[in-house]
């Protein structure tokens, strides 16, 4: 974020400005421009060039930088062949139901344990925190029995969308972001509206949340990447056909379909999370940092 | 400020009991009536937690001691960690696992740190950089990974990485089929995925090093490197050891790029790693209760790992 009179880093500005430093300087930030541009976008631009090659083309050594017939036929195979439409869809109503139960319970459950403060509240927190700590993998075999059958009411919750859904509210990492931003808007404007008689939904609806948007645009966006980027855990709670996800669905029909074609739908499910990416990468950026600690 | 709670009847409960002193009993009421409405709030994040980590933690423990078969569940003390142990798969798995988890320190860890540094000494193009280095961790993993196996690790000359050897007459290699690259590809697959979000966390901790540390070391007549050494990795530091250890927690997980890369276990079971295995113990093999116990084994490796960590590092300061 340093502009250009900002602060001073390993290399001072005016080192760098003068004769040598200058001339380093430049040959170093074109050399790294051009050398990112390859390692991250290469690939990209292969898988998606690769995919309108004919098989015959994509097996040739060497091998050529644009098609030289480039057809739209894998990725129409693609689409039709895999279903992507369904997907696709599946995926996008995944995420929009994990995102809205985690925005309802997280935010309730942060408010909860950062304003109104019930007995055991630093308990609870802390046993949620402690979930940071156990490793997803550890964790997959007695979830899973727990969600073929759940505990007390003892339904199966395989190819329900609340097997997505629920799990995701458990996410320590989520309220502990809420609670320390609402641990931050003082007190005074809490009291304020109690005298005036708001009920405690009130004051989280109408105070509370309308000034905690850049948080809740950071948990957002971590709530909706994580179902998309999400692979085991939908495999293994979707195991349908018709509810499976995108990247599961790509994987269960990698195996009898030729590359090209899976490739393409490789790509296609990369497109939304793309364009996503693109429109809100200054939130997610600063998302980041905002999560990470003073160094 | 009013005595009155919510419901506005704050006397109503004397009674003929010597009835305490109105202050307290209101403040006692109105103490539950705001845990009542505290837990009302958190009921639904608390139930979630119950139902899908608290109690899942429990009933794995006590999974890896029962076997369950027809239906019936007993309890058979170790005998699903001797069967896990004796598994042949095993050792080779816990090999491929800190393998893998040495190498992507050495590479995942070392070079986003050096990419950050870099970044942030640019002046220009570093929204542009940034966005780069993060696009691949936005990318459904399993499109990545379709693309490296299918297009970068194709092991004839067509393949990219292939292709690119060639160019400089370097070796060409056969990458997943080859039993000796199988773990450098994996890490090199990994490290394009997830370096993003490591290197704009290290940007943020950069960010935060007063600028008046390398002005003085630069008055004392410290070089580049020097400066590095003594003023941003020290400044750094906390961050650094912090990203260390999520670095290994992730790692140790290793699943899904043997899965789709090397179709599991690789060629000669050089790809198998400990999370693979519990998968194929719970899914295949329809041993869940092994497969439970390997999940205990795996939370005890990576717990005695996190304590000597911890302890190691609160050591040197």
């Amino acid at each position: 974020m340093a502009a250009d009179s900002g602060t001073r880093t390993l290399i001072s500005s005016a080192q760098m400005r003068r004769g040598r430093g200058k001339y380093i300087y430049w040959t170093l930030l074109v050399a790294v421009v051009l050398i990112f541009t390859l390692v991250f976008i290469g690939p990209l631009y292969w898988m998606v060039t690769g995919a309108l090659k004919s098989g015959q083309e994509i097996a040739q050594t060497p091998p050529t930088l644009w098609p030289k017939d480039p057809r739209l036929t894998n990725y129409t195979d693609a689409w039709n062949q895999l279903d992507l439409a369904k997907l696709l869809f599946n995926t996008f109503y995944y995420a929009a139901g994990a995102l809205i139960f985690q925005l309802v319970l997280d935010t309730t459950a942060a408010y909860a344990l950062s304003k109104l403060r019930p007995a055991f509240g630093n308990a609870i927190l802390g046993l949620m925190l402690v979930t940071l700590m156990i490793p997803a993998m550890v964790l997959i075999i007695p979830q899973y029995v727990t969600v073929i059958d759940l505990p007390i009411l003892h339904v199966n919750l395989l190819d329900s969308p609340l097997a997505l859904w629920l799990p995701a509210v458990a996410n320590a990492f989520n309220i502990f972001l809420l609670k320390r931003f609402f641990d931050s808007i003082p007190e005074e404007i809490m009291s304020a509206a109690v005298m005036d008689g708001a009920t405690p939904l009130r004051t989280l609806w109408s105070i509370i949340l309308p000034m905690s948007r850049p948080i809740l645009g950071v948990v957002s966006i971590f709530a909706v990447t994580a179902v998309w980027k999400d692979f085991l855990w939908p495999k293994l709670v979707m195991p349908s056909p018709e509810t499976r996800t995108v990247s599961v669905g790509i994987y269960a029909f990698s195996g009898g379909t030729p590359m090209n074609v899976v490739v393409a739908a490789a790509v296609i499910a990369a497109i939304p999370t793309i364009i996503f990416f693109l429109i809100f990468q200054k939130s997610i950026m600063s998302g980041l940092t905002a999560g990470s600690l003073k160094g | 400020m009013a005595t009155i709670t919510a419901h506005g009847k704050p006397a109503e409960v004397s009674g003929s009991r010597p009835r305490p002193p109105a202050r307290r009993q209101s403040r006692r009421k109105r103490q539950l009536q705001n845990n009542l409405t505290g837990y009302a709030f958190l009921i639904g994040a608390v139930a979630c937690f119950a139902i899908f980590s608290w109690y899942p933690m429990v009933r794995g423990v006590v999974m890896s001691f029962q076997r369950t078969r027809r239906g019936e569940t007993t309890w058979v003390g170790w005998d699903n960690y001797e069967r896990i142990i004796n598994d042949p798969s095993f050792w080779t798995a816990w090999k491929n696992t800190f393998y893998f988890t040495a190498l992507a320190l050495i590479l995942g860890y070392a070079v986003p740190f050096f990419v950050a540094i870099l970044l942030n000494e640019f002046r220009h193009a570093k929204g542009y950089l940034r966005i780069l280095v993060y696009l691949p961790v936005m990318l459904p993993p399993a499109s990545a990974l379709f693309l490296f196996k299918y297009y970068a690790y194709d092991p004839s000359d067509a393949g990219l990485f292939n292709a690119i050897l060639k160019f400089f007459h370097l070796p060409t290699s056969e990458w997943m089929q080859s039993t000796t690259m199988t773990m450098p590809a994996m890490v090199i697959a990994s490290t394009w995925m997830n370096m993003g979000a490591a290197v704009l966390i290290y940007l943020a901790a950069l960010q935060n090093i007063p600028g008046e540390l390398y002005e003085a070391a630069e008055i004392d007549g410290a070089g580049i490197w020097r400066r590095i050494w003594n003023v941003t990795i020290p400044q750094t530091k906390l961050i650094l050891s912090l990203m260390a250890m999520l670095q290994i927690v992730a790692t140790m997980q290793l699943f899904i790029e043997p899965l789709i890369l090397a179709n599991g276990a690789g060629t000669q079971d050089s790809a198998t790693s400990v999370a693979y295995l519990i998968y194929q113990h719970g899914f295949f093999q329809n041993d869940l209760n092994g497969a439970a116990a390997l999940g205990v084994i795996m939370l005890i490796v990576l717990a005695g790992f996190s304590f000597v960590y911890v302890r190691l590092t609160s050591q040197q300061d």
